[in-house]
């Protein structure tokens, strides 16, 4: 217990000292609030855009949606169901593909040219495609997600399946499984560890696109706000925007890599 | 009848620039309920025999018969234990056991209950909702064996099972086999480059040479069990199969310096 805390301590002392140095240049007029505003100016400006914008009224909503009116819960639960849906699009495609991929020699050399002149365009460049394909709103913005999530989902699978030890397929056999049996209880789970490594990176891409993809097609959530703060100058909320990314961006993968854990308790990881 | 016949067996692996023949003139008949350890160096081809009966990869030419059946792919038949263990490590100790008797589709109950006999049987009931990651090197095999007994083939082939296993474990767990031998009558083929571990556990002791893989002496052993390894009997055949084995070794070395010579 006093060996947590202590390093809770230990680790608070840097961002603790680079937001007194901030705080104090800041205050001291060094510079302007538009090029950067005090932390104190940040912390005040994302209260209030945390804040239920709706005036309390009992008769005509739950205490929690009042409660999550506000400006960036609406805003974080856009990018959210945003990034889950390009997810689930991108990934679900991906796996399947990858499986298969990974199996068969044939299909490997069917796809592989193909994923390997595909796979180097960033999301980011499929933009003005997009918005052609798609208009504007979410389709696009799910579109680029999906492309993000899909290459490094489909990537690990292709290894992971490539990379399933021999030895448990000799035994499967010998225990008399067919080929779907092997496919589905033995090559499958072999290759979560792969597979899951790369939907951490996965969702992480679809996290990036998403804020990008908000800048240009849709008009709410993170990305749109921290640039719709641009055009009035307001910088404190910038960064309360960003820092609202970041929390956001912390807790998504926190998440992840609690599932990867608890589907991996039978893994030996580094020890092996 | 034999129950395991191999037939004029070759075995002859091609990689890039050379070939190289691992098996040759190979013939052997295994009876049911025999208990033969196939004995020799590394190299000596033991393990490319027990593949090849295994169904994982069939011989050059010649044939191998189970039964009267030629064998071209591996079965439940003909159960398998590895020295890697090979459990699968994303099941519990329960489900690794349970795989071979799902894969028969049988009814739940009688799983359920199998595996509850099995992992007494194996002292291993402690340990049936943990991962293979959790176990010591002993335990997991016992895991092994009783993942193969579950599927109740007639013949158990065995690839140096107890060969990374400390000293006190691998005596623990030859008595146990050879308990469980008596008590199942399956026909045992298990492979082994420790002399005095197949004097203890074999009925008869097939000797190999060095590459090419050849019988070299099919020796029966007549000792009455439990054999004492410190008795003048055993200590006797010892030292012959001893010789035997460490004139294939130094073939082996002394090809080995070849290589690296020629480098």
């Amino acid at each position: 217990m006093a060996g947590k805390l202590k390093a809770f301590l230990t680790g608070a002392i840097v961002p603790l000292l680079v937001l007194a140095v901030w705080e104090a240049t800041a205050r001291a007029g060094l510079f302007s609030p538009i090029v950067l505003p005090a932390p104190s100016a940040v912390a005040i400006r994302w209260w209030a855009y945390l804040l239920p914008t709706d005036v309390w009224n009992p008769a005509a909503q739950s205490w929690l949606a009042w409660a999550l009116s506000g400006e960036l819960p609406s805003d974080a639960a856009g990018s959210l169901y945003r990034v889950l849906v390009g997810f689930i699009v991108g990934a679900g495609l991906a796996l399947p593909l990858g499986l298969l991929m990974g199996a068969s020699e044939r299909i490997y050399a069917l796809m592989n040219p193909l994923v390997q002149i595909l796979r180097p365009i960033p999301p980011i460049a499929y933009i003005p495609l997009a918005i052609v394909w798609f208009g504007l709103g979410n389709p696009p913005s799910v579109f680029l997600i999906a492309l993000g999530a899909f290459f490094p989902v489909l990537m690990n699978t292709i290894a992971g399946v490539r990379h399933v030890d021999g030895i448990y397929l000799r035994a499967a056999r010998n225990l008399g499984a067919g080929q779907w049996t092997l496919f589905m209880r033995v090559i499958l789970p072999a290759s979560t560890p792969y597979i899951l490594a790369g939907v951490r990176i996965g969702i992480g891409t679809a996290f990036i696109v998403v804020i990008v993809s908000e800048m240009i097609a849709v008009n709410n959530g993170l990305g749109f706000r921290i640039l719709e703060a641009r055009e009035f100058m307001w910088s404190d909320k910038i960064i309360a925007g960003m820092l609202t990314i970041g929390m956001l961006g912390l807790a998504l993968d926190t998440a992840v890599s609690r599932l990867n854990n608890h589907l991996l308790r039978w893994h030996r990881g580094l020890e092996h | 009848m034999a129950q395991i016949v191999v037939e004029r067996v070759a075995k002859i692996f091609h990689s890039r620039d050379q070939e190289v023949v691992a098996l040759r003139d190979i013939d052997l008949e295994i009876a049911r309920g025999e208990f033969v350890c196939l004995l020799g160096p590394s190299g000596c081809g033991k393990s490319t025999l027990l593949n090849a009966v295994a169904g994982f990869s069939p011989p050059s030419t010649g044939t191998i018969r189970v039964d009267g059946r030629v064998v071209t792919t591996p079965g439940p038949d003909r159960g398998m234990v590895f020295q890697e263990y090979a459990l699968f490590p994303w099941m519990t100790v329960a489900q690794n056991v349970a795989f071979g008797l799902q894969m028969q589709k049988r009814p739940k109950q009688e799983i359920a209950t199998r595996i509850g006999q099995l992992l007494d049987m194996l002292k291993l009931k402690e340990f049936r909702d943990r991962f293979p990651k959790d176990l010591s090197g002993g335990m997991r095999q016992r895991v092994a064996i009783a993942r193969v007994l579950a599927i109740d083939s007639p013949i158990l082939l065995m690839d140096e099972p107890f060969g990374a296993l400390d000293a006190l474990t691998r005596r623990n767990l030859q008595d146990e086999l050879l308990r469980l031998w008596t008590e199942f009558g399956k026909t045992i083929l298990f492979v082994t480059h420790s002399i005095e571990e197949s004097i203890y556990l074999a009925d008869r002791i097939v000797v190999m040479t060095y590459r090419p893989g050849t019988i070299k002496r099919d020796q029966r052993v007549a000792l009455p069990r439990p054999r004492d390894p410190a008795s003048q009997e055993f200590n006797e055949l010892k030292r012959e199969l001893g010789m035997l084995v460490m004139e294939e070794q130094q073939r082996h070395a002394a090809e080995e310096m070849q290589l690296t010579t020629a480098d």
